[in-house]
């Protein structure tokens, strides 16, 4: 089962067995952005903050 | 048998529009690498690393870190999409409305000052209510409308006090009254390969006047027709072509504006709307840069 717990607030989350390592998904029960650093084994931490040059 | 060409993808998180590429790549059998940006260093004596690539795509989400790659590989000579001239001419919207001065595409008036006093000045040459924008930055982040003297007056000094020295080059922008949206054009191509053009585009609607789809603005498909083609092909053309995303503004009596060109573009909402897997044109066009590097 590809689950890992949330790092802010400790919710299991699901995920799709087609999730990429650098992933950005977002937490279903706080809404925190998470970054999928490894999927073997599946890990995620908080995705880096928004930067002011960030963008298109 | 003409030997497949490598290419790098320059990234630093997988957005949607980075699975796509990824999975163009893919169904294409193409010779690719990931190269996440956070993991990357350049020794400027020892290119040998970075020169088994035909191409770079860069797809980094920083400006700052997708422009020092590309000015680094284009001195080494290894083709990058977009060119590092491009980047520099789309990431700074100064820079990219003088280009477009340059070539006499329409948009709006763009006035810069370098003191809050003088940009008041100049601010009231064009009267309220007026755009002030960052010379960087995207994702309709720090833009303010300015309704009259007293906002400009509190905004100017924000921004010098408050904002890093970039945020002293205050570029003012006349405030147009749209319609409740903008235009997105996706235009792929340049002299390097072939001919350039507009492959599709959509309206960005809202009814706030930033109409950016990271500000809550949805998408609706826009027809392509002759002036929008041309105003668009001809923008991507002053800041030196590649994969770009013009902005357009309908100005009720002037017609087509272009308001800004990205030039490492999402096109998550665009690409299921227009149907046309846009991951896919990007890849086959940096393969066509791989290709004539080749030979």
């Amino acid at each position: 089962m590809n689950t890992v717990e949330c790092p802010e607030c400790s919710a299991e989350i699901s995920l799709d067995a087609s999730v990429e390592a650098g992933e950005i998904i977002v937490c279903p029960e706080c809404g925190v952005d998470l970054e999928v650093i490894s999927l073997a084994p599946l890990a995620v931490e908080l995705a880096p903050m928004e930067e002011e040059d960030w963008g298109e | 048998m003409q030997k497949r060409p490598r290419i790098g993808v320059l990234y630093s998180r997988v957005r949607v529009e980075e699975k796509w590429i990824f999975a163009a790549m893919e169904r294409r059998g193409i010779d690719y690498e990931r190269l996440d940006d956070r993991e990357i260093f350049f020794d400027l004596d020892h290119p040998e690393y970075w020169l088994q690539f035909d191409a770079i795509l860069e797809r980094s989400i920083s400006y700052t870190n997708g422009l020092y790659a590309l000015r680094i590989l284009n001195a080494w000579g290894i083709p990058t999409v977009n060119k590092a001239s491009v980047a520099e001419a789309c990431g700074d919207k100064l820079t990219t409305s003088a280009a477009l001065n340059r070539a006499g595409i329409p948009q709006p008036r763009n006035l810069m000052a370098f003191t809050p006093e003088s940009a008041l000045e100049a601010i009231e040459t064009l009267g309220y209510p007026v755009v002030l924008k960052p010379v960087v930055g995207s994702w309709g982040r720090l833009l303010a409308k300015i309704n009259d003297r007293d906002a400009a007056e509190a905004v100017l000094e924000h921004k010098a006090t408050l904002g890093s020295y970039q945020h002293s080059v205050f570029y003012i922008q006349e405030y147009i009254e749209k319609p409740d949206r903008d235009i997105r054009a996706i235009v792929i191509g340049d002299e390097r390969c072939g001919a350039i053009s507009a492959i599709t585009a959509m309206y960005r609607k809202s009814p706030h006047w930033i109409t950016n789809t990271a500000r809550g603005a949805e998408g609706e498909l826009c027809p392509l027709n002759p002036e929008l083609e041309e105003i668009c092909v001809k923008a991507g053309q002053a800041v030196g072509g590649g994969v770009l995303a013009v902005d357009v503004i309908e100005h009720p009596q002037r017609g087509y504006l272009v308001n800004e060109i990205n030039h490492t573009m999402e096109f998550h909402t665009v690409q299921p709307l227009s149907g046309i897997d846009i991951g896919d044109k990007i890849v086959e066009y940096v393969v066509q840069v791989a290709r004539k590097h080749r030979r």
